[in-house]
């Protein structure tokens, strides 16, 4: 493989599941090189997921590691950060899985601002289970579970997670590869909750029923549908409608939960000493 | 992989047992060094051409791909 990235892999579970084409695999890569940039220890470094396509991803990773339930990875996650505060936390998560299954504890977290990056790979369906649309699906795509298209508005889930209340928020595509890396980079690096949106292609679930048939067209998609941040803010709704706002939207020095906690511990020390 | 009694030059490594022959790094390559083979998977067509820009790699959803560093070769 790929010596570069050799070092962060469990080599013999390779190669992956994810089918030909799956963009999983360029959020998984650009997660290690960010981590590989700060210089992180894997044993320092603990990565939770949930289910779905995604949430395969720490399999391969030689971290410490939790496969757990749906929707579950933060629940999980704040335990693990709570009960180790040295340890860097890392949740790997779906579209479905943060955003339906797991939305109430995303949200939750991000308004604790516990000091987790959640990665969200969202590839705008339900791989995993056979194409049945996630709350990201875009309103009027096709699904399994939606053969005339899909009627529902799309979430913005960056939007949620800054409303909720999180220290940094930002969005990138698998095409926009080193900016994705970069922003990622900036999430792992910050003291707080972080929340980084990836978009990634599923050409076999998604791509198909919506006239992008191959990888390339999915990311050829990415490519023409990105608008970068500073130039959003200057578009109105209409003008926005079908394309993917990528960049940084929220950078926040704001109190962490961890810390908050151990504050107030050691404020109440005494009274806990005399029980 | 070349042979052990080859010394490979290519700018570019494609590891055969991980491609999946998804075409992203032939497509995207801004100098067209790549090309499919019968099976789809990437091979090294043009190695003068290739400038490192390394967007090959870092797009590889299969970590198949590494372009040498300089010195390397």
């Amino acid at each position: 493989m790929n010596e570069n990235l050799a070092e962060y892999f469990r080599g013999d579970h390779l190669p992956h599941i994810w089918c030909p084409g799956c963009g999983n695999g360029i959020v998984t890569a650009a997660i290690v090189r960010a981590i590989k940039e700060l210089g992180w220890e894997k044993d320092d470094t603990v990565f939770v997921s949930g289910i779905g396509c995604s949430s395969r991803a720490p399999g391969y990773l030689d971290f410490n590691t939790l496969h757990t339930t749906h929707g579950r990875a933060l629940v999980f996650a704040t335990g693990i950060k709570v009960a180790r505060p040295d340890l860097n936390v890392v949740v790997i998560t779906g579209d479905g899985d943060a955003s339906a299954i797991g939305g109430n504890h995303l949200i939750h977290a991000a308004r604790r601002n516990i000091d987790i990056t959640t990665i969200c790979f969202n590839n705008n369906i339900y791989g995993m289970t056979g194409g049945q649309y996630s709350p990201l699906s875009p309103t009027h795509s096709l699904a399994s579970t939606a053969p005339y298209g899909n009627t529902d508005r799309t979430f913005d889930l960056c939007r949620l997670v800054e409303a909720a209340g999180a220290a940094y928020v930002s969005r990138g595509t698998t095409y926009h590869v080193v900016p994705l890396t970069n922003l990622i980079r900036d999430g792992l690096n910050k003291r707080g909750f972080s929340f980084i949106e990836a978009v990634t292609a599923c050409p076999v679930y998604f791509g198909r029923r919506n006239k992008m048939r191959t990888a390339v067209d999915m990311l050829n998609w990415q490519k023409e549908a990105a608008v970068p941040v500073s130039r959003a803010k200057d578009m109105d709704p209409g003008e926005l409608a079908g394309k993917i706002v990528i960049g940084n939207f929220v950078d926040l020095d704001i109190p962490e939960y961890t810390e908050s906690y151990e504050r107030l511990l050691k404020e109440h020390a005494s009274d806990r000493s005399g029980s | 992989m070349s042979s052990p009694d080859t010394v490979n030059t290519d700018p570019v490594l494609i590891d055969r047992s991980l491609c999946k022959a998804c075409g992203i790094c032939i497509a995207f390559c801004p100098k067209k060094v790549l090309e499919a083979d019968e099976s789809g998977i990437a091979v090294v067509a043009h190695p003068e051409e290739c400038i490192k820009c390394r967007m090959c790699e870092l797009r590889c959803p299969d970590f198949a791909v590494m372009v040498r560093s300089e010195g390397d070769e």
